[in-house]
């Protein structure tokens, strides 16, 4: 019987969050198209005691290849080990995360297995021996449902869609040995400068407060900084164009049809108008919160809540009001 | 140098999307079709490395029917030396556009391939990397800036939480994302000479599309909730309501 292959991330040794999502979603197709779930994941010396929580996911098989040169991913090596693994077993499918190592990482391994790609989807089912996946096009103004006519059915899943559940598979953890050569690999990472500290990328985060021209000034993202803290570990910022155009925000984290297109459970829309290529990128969140001083607004069109009003009043409050509640729960 | 430039026609992003007749595909009538914004960028990457070298050509490569010729109109407008299209049905399935691609760089002499980020269509990021692979050469994505240090090509990358940089040895694929190359205007002038500019068309080389389209549909319409009121005032309320009826907090 044909298992599914689910490929996690890691970074500096620990697990991300998009590792039991993607665990999850392979969970759900086994129930369909049978077999176990195995987890393969790639890291440096020890990284095999950072599995933790894939088997309470789902995972009867736990496939970990550490390697000095595996520490942080590498775009010629992981492709190469990736490919290899999911070559060798007996796979109906294999499952990335959209994230944005998944994006580098997920076509190469397809093309070097000479497989089609449907990426960053949020739906998957097993019918009639195939994987239909559910694809957002036109930054999610639209989307198709997918067969993929090719085994093993290579797959990323968009993050935050797919909810981890709780399943205990056995977790059995198998070291596969590294038989690649990493002084063959061409591409050399010369330096990482860190800017964001902790905080997630908007992609990926569970809760995103994102700010707009209403800001009226770069130095106000204090403000939002200051709820988004207010918010927990998982939260991350996001900016409509106009404030990324204007040099404010990095274009990292630019929410829309030409920046990211995300899914958190709790979009904030601060001072942002809601341009149809900004409402593109965050319309499938789950719940939509704006603060605008415009009633005529279009983003009240697309939020689940709404203030109308002054940012510069709402915004203290509301981070008092949640720092409060969080602190008393 | 000889740089080639991949470029997709796609609808522009003001565009609200209908479904066609189909119930597979965007009913294209009535929509502004456009280079896509992340091919612009690759676009003016390559001719300003072009302008500094004092040398070389750039092509621009599409695939795609006959109207995708406008998109090549429009990168020879911008500066590009030459176009080539392929012609053949652009599907869903990234590695078979690649293939396609593949096969014509392949018998180019072009140590530099650039392309946009991703398509603002399909949104895939997909064809660049799988390009690279299927022509053997190493390969950046999403690389705000760049510069060439002999044979060694140097790319930013803006990845999660900071700005990654990387080494390639050239011949590289690089796929550029926004950052330091705003795209020019086509002058009055450039549009006129691009009508003089060889474009080329011939069979693209595809292979079958390994993924199905069954049907396009419009995500449900998202109905707008509710005004929970007005200022400062109502922010407890809406923490309530956050709280108590979305789950959210
Ligand atoms: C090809 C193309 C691609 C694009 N891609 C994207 C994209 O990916 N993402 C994106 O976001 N945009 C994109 N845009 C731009 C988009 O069309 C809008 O211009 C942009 O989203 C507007 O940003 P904004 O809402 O911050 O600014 P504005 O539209 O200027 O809105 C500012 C809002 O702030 C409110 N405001 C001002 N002061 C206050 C205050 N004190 N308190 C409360 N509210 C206040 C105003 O009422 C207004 O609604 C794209 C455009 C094009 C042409």
């Amino acid at each position: 019987m044909s298992n599914v292959l689910a490929v996690v991330e890691q970074r500096d040794g620990a697990l991300r969050g998009t590792a039991r999502e993607v665990v999850a979603a392979a969970v759900g197709l086994a129930r369909d198209s049978g077999g176990e779930v195995h987890a393969l994941l790639l890291g440096g010396p020890g990284i095999g005691a950072s599995v933790d929580g894939l088997a309470e996911g789902g995972a009867e098989v736990v496939k970990v290849v550490e390697h000095e040169a595996l520490a942080d991913y590498h775009p010629d090596g992981y492709p190469a080990v990736v490919a290899r693994i999911a070559g060798e077993g007996d796979y109906s499918s294999v499952l990335f995360a959209a994230s944005a190592l998944g994006k580098d990482l997920a076509p190469r391994v397809a093309a070097r297995m000479d497989l089609p790609l449907a990426g960053d989807v949020t739906g998957l089912t097993f019918e009639g021996g195939a994987v239909t996946a559910i694809r957002p096009v036109y930054a999610g103004k639209a989307f198709t449902r997918v067969t993929i006519d090719a085994t093993p059915a290579l797959v990323s899943i968009r993050p935050n869609v797919f909810q981890p559940v709780d399943q205990a598979g056995a977790g059995r953890v198998e070291t596969v040995e590294m038989t690649e050569d990493p002084s063959s690999w061409p591409t050399r990472v010369v330096s990482f400068e860190a800017t964001g500290g902790d905080v997630p990328d908007v992609a990926e985060a569970g809760v995103v407060v994102s700010g707009g021209r209403g800001m009226k000034d770069p130095e106000n993202w204090a403000l939002l900084e200051e709820l988004r803290a207010a918010l927990g570990d998982g939260a991350g910022l996001g900016a409509s164009r106009a404030v990324v155009d204007a040099g404010w925000r990095p274009h990292g984290e630019q929410v829309g049809q030409t920046g990211k297109t995300v899914a958190p459970k709790l979009y904030f829309a601060i001072g942002i108008s809601g341009a149809i290529q900004h409402l593109a990128g965050m319309r499938t969140a789950g719940t939509i919160v704006a603060v605008n001083r415009d009633a005529d607004a279009p983003i009240f069109k697309v939020a689940d809540y709404g203030i109308v009003g002054d940012l510069f009043e709402v915004l203290p409050r509301l981070t008092e009001e949640i720092r409060t509640l969080r602190e008393g729960s | 140098m000889n740089i080639f430039v991949c470029v997709k026609r796609v609808p522009d992003t003001e565009t609200r999307i209908r479904v066609g007749a189909d119930g597979q595909s965007i009913d294209p009538d009535g929509v502004k079709f456009v280079v896509s914004p992340y091919d612009e960028f690759a676009i003016e990457a390559a001719l300003r490395l072009k302008e500094a070298a004092g040398e070389g050509e750039v092509t621009a490569l599409t695939l795609g029917d006959a109207q995708a010729q406008d998109a090549l109109r429009s990168a020879l407008a911008m500066g590009a030396d030459r176009a080539v299209l392929l012609e053949g049905e652009v599907t869903p399935d990234g590695l078979a556009t690649a293939r396609a691609l593949a096969a014509e760089i392949e018998a180019a002499d072009a140590p530099l391939v650039l392309l946009g980020v991703k398509a603002a269509d399909d949104d895939q990021q997909q064809v660049g990397p799988m390009l690279a692979i299927l022509l053997g050469r190493p390969c950046a994505t999403a690389v705000s800036s760049f510069e060439l240090n002999g044979d060694k090509v140097t790319c930013r990358r803006e990845v999660e939480g900071g700005t990654e940089v990387v080494e390639l040895p050239l011949p590289a694929v690089v796929t550029i994302t926004k950052g330091e190359f705003e795209p020019r205007y086509a002058s009055l002038k450039g549009i006129m000479a691009a009508k003089r500019k060889p474009l080329e068309t011939k069979p693209a080389q595809t292979a079958d599309s390994r993924l199905r389209v069954e049907s396009m549909e419009l995500p449900p319409e998202r109905t707008g909730g509710k005004i929970v009121g007005e200022g400062a005032d109502a922010v407890p309320e809406l923490v309530r309501l956050l709280r108590e009826e979305a789950n959210a907090l």
